[in-house]
């Protein structure tokens, strides 16, 4: 069978090996936590506590802020200690409430549920009240996603299982640590929509994984294993659609338009968590890693620990890092502090030595092509570069600026070093800033 | 203080310089073969044509107070692309006035590299056709003497032999001749993945679609080989249409582009007084090629289905 892939996309140094063969290891944080109101997408959560309340690990401390919105939990036991705006790993300041972690970790009660048992108005609310968000680094609400309008158009639920971005292998981990946390999470999600299908779509360089997944769902006559061609962004949700039923959706349209949803396999097991044990979403995986630390490892984290612990754990740094990026190296953020507390969103530390981009100087565009080659979104990166860097809004429209989904490719391959998604990306920026207030 | 930036964090390995690098690497075997067949002169007419391109870019650059940009070695590319389009025997101020034509006027006047809407090279090889016309159309030299293959067939006389062709034992300039030592070139050049077959694989198709329907020869293996072999056509195909700069960006466009370079050298070659019609019909397409990038500006991911259901 000809390998699921799609056209475009790169193949960068994968630097995998680093953390691959680490298993989880959970940390145990100290000192303050801190909990941005804005972990997602939507508005911002509204808190419920103030300052100096006693909160327990498992408590909300902030409440959905409208219906595309997700609410947040302490997830250790102490006193709040002040709500006021931190910076976050975007570089904004954000409004956090801040606790001061007394060390004891008292956690409430969870009530676990049977599936089996919820019709699936209880199950998409235990999802929405836990706060799960997508964790693939979107951090879209779930609870929305699992809500289309026609739930009985739904034909594929797909697992987001590819982890294209070098570096990255916390989802590796999880599937092949807790495969089954994934499948029964899956299974929840399918009893929402009847005429579904189940996809685990995983990135064939995790052989492992593939085979584990596939013995283990071999009686789940709806759960089908699928690999796809190891390729950035084999993982983007657009190429990730399109690889495993072979349907095209552009910007404007919603994965539901091509009866998919897609979630992350992180997601997918915070919503096991959420219904079957009943607990909020207070952890993830992080994967610190980079030739800059001397342990590179994957962390079972607790969400709002600041980052200076997590490089703390694996080891301190081995060389001072020229660049810390939040996220993998294709999309991820780059931070100028590391005094930011780790989110629902945040997959990895990635920790560099030296800074290879900052030291290229860009160079005249010799219209060589490969960013056409290489863009996913079939677009021409030179020339949306071009009129961006000019911007001239209406042309960069008319020349499809905004099916870019900013994956980075463009300025990869670019031998004169051109930062083609940068002047993209703001130009997008800018543009649906506008159409959001108009 | 740490680093940030846009992502992406990390780059591929690719360079300008170095892509110009392999160019060069990939025209040394048709340069080498050059010099042997053609003796003392041809080599020194690559090697001044190649200082004066590097040379007269350098000293634009000092002269404007711009950066240096003769380290991207497309100065090098162009000089010896334009010293392969030469005859063997040429004065070497030939090589001067064509490098120095070449780099000034169709490069830099234009904005140096990637802003030149013609390939310099070729546009100083067709300023000197049209000003040194005798001199740039005399193939004379110790080892040949008498018209070029394609002249020759024109002319109705004998063309040489077939393999004399395809190795490059015959008049021309002193980079044209040798199919051979070309196609090392391109192959090393597809190898490396610098260029791809979309240009010159469509030329040559469309081209030789072209001479099967109007040449009067109808399916004649010798003449549809003399005329890939004997002339311009591999240098032109494979080095020359494929210039980044001055070929269309868009996928769909750079066969449309290939096609009309190879109807438009058919057209020159069957039609047209010379034999020759290469270097004009690239130059023509090079004038075309915003013209065909408006045209076929691909479709974006996921933009086909919503049309076919809007019509």
């Amino acid at each position: 069978m000809a390998k699921l892939t799609f056209r475009g996309g790169v193949h960068p140094y994968d630097g995998k090996d680093l953390s691959k063969d680490k298993p989880m290891k959970t940390i145990v944080p100290k000192g303050e936590m801190v909990y941005p109101l804005s972990q997602h997408i939507g508005a911002p959560a509204v808190p419920v506590v103030k300052k100096g309340d006693r909160v327990l690990a498992g408590q909300k401390i902030a409440d959905a802020g409208g219906f595309v919105s997700a609410p947040i939990y302490a997830t250790v036991s102490g006193t709040v200690k002040t709500i006021e705006p931190r910076r976050v790993v975007t570089g904004d300041m954000v409004n956090a409430v801040i606790i001061d972690n007394d060390g004891l970790f008292e956690e409430v009660e969870y009530i676990p549920h049977d599936p089996e048992k919820l019709n699936k108005k209880e199950i998409i609310d235990l999802i929405k009240e836990a706060g799960v968000v997508g964790m693939g680094g979107a951090g879209f609400p779930t609870h929305v996603k699992l809500s289309p309008k026609e739930p009985d158009k739904i034909e594929y639920v797909i697992a987001n299982c590819a982890e294209c971005e070098p570096y990255l292998t916390s989802d590796y981990r999880r599937m092949l640590e807790e495969p089954q946390k994934l499948i029964d999470g899956m299974k929840i999600i399918l009893r929402l929509f009847d005429n579904a299908q189940g996809i685990l779509a995983v990135e064939d360089n995790k052989q492992d994984c593939i085979e584990l997944l596939t013995r283990l769902t071999a009686q789940e006559s709806r759960i089908t294993v699928m690999a796809l061609k190891t390729k950035y962004p084999q993982g983007a949700e657009r190429q990730l659609i399109y690889a495993t039923t072979g349907r095209e959706i552009n910007s404007s349209m919603l994965p539901a338009d091509a009866g998919c949803v897609v979630d992350n396999v992180d997601t997918i097991v915070a919503v096991y968590h959420a219904v079957a044990e009943g607990k909020p979403l207070m952890n993830r995986i992080v994967t610190v890693t980079g030739d800059a630390v001397n342990d590179p490892r994957n962390f079972y984290v607790r969400i709002g620990m600041n980052y200076h612990d997590l490089i703390e754990e694996a080891g301190g740094f081995k060389t001072e890092p020229e660049k810390v990026v939040s996220g993998g190296p294709m999309m991820g953020f780059a931070l100028f502090d590391l005094n930011v507390p780790t989110t629902k969103t945040a997959s990895a530390l990635l920790c560099l030595t030296k800074d290879e981009v900052s030291a290229l100087a860009p160079s005249p565009c010799i219209n060589c092509g490969r960013c056409v080659e290489a863009c996913p979104g079939r677009v021409v990166p030179r020339k949306l570069a071009v009129l961006a860097e000019h911007g001239d809004e209406e042309a960069f429209l008319a020349n499809d600026g905004m099916e870019c989904c900013e994956c980075g490719c463009c300025s990869f391959v670019c031998p004169a070093k051109r930062q083609l998604t940068q002047s993209i990306k703001s130009m997008r920026k800018t543009l649906l800033g506008k159409k959001k207030k108009a | 203080m740490l680093k940030v930036s846009s992502n992406p964090h990390i780059r591929s390995k690719d360079t300008t310089s170095r892509i110009m690098q392999y160019v060069v690497i990939a025209l040394l075997p048709a340069t080498v073969f050059g010099v042997f067949n053609f003796g003392l002169n041809a080599l020194l007419l690559v090697l001044v044509t190649v200082a004066t391109t590097v040379l007269t870019e350098y000293i634009y650059d000092r002269c404007m107070k711009k950066k240096i940009s003769i380290g991207d070695f497309s100065a090098v590319v162009t000089g010896l692309l334009l010293a392969l389009n030469l005859p063997p025997k040429a004065p070497l101020w030939i090589g001067v006035i064509g490098g120095v034509f070449a780099i000034i006027v169709v490069k830099m006047l234009f904005g140096g590299l990637g802003q030149n809407f013609m390939n310099p090279a070729l546009g100083a090889r067709c300023f000197l056709i049209i000003s040194f016309t005798s001199i740039m159309t005399n193939f004379d030299c110790d080892a040949y003497t008498g018209a070029t293959p394609l002249a020759a067939i024109k002319a109705g006389e004998g063309a040489p032999g077939l393999l004399d062709m395809v190795i490059g034992q015959t008049a021309g300039t002193i980079g044209e001749t040798s199919m051979i030592a070309l196609l090392i070139g391109a192959a090393f050049l597809l190898a490396m993945k610098v260029i791809d077959l979309r240009v010159p694989g469509s030329y040559i198709l469309s081209f030789v679609v072209f001479i099967l329907l109007f040449s009067g020869r109808g399916l004649d293996p010798v003449y549809i080989l003399s005329q890939l072999a004997g002339g311009g056509l591999m240098l032109g195909a494979f080095f020359m249409a494929t210039d980044y700069v001055t070929r269309p960006i868009t996928k769909n466009g750079q066969y449309v582009f290939g096609i009309f370079l190879g109807i438009m050298t058919g057209i020159f070659r069957i039609f047209g007084p010379s034999a020759e019609g290469v270097s004009y019909a690239i130059i023509i397409g090079n004038l075309l090629v915003p013209l065909i990038e408006k045209v076929t500006k691909p479709t974006a991911f996921g933009k086909k289905k919503t049309k076919k259901e809007a019509a």
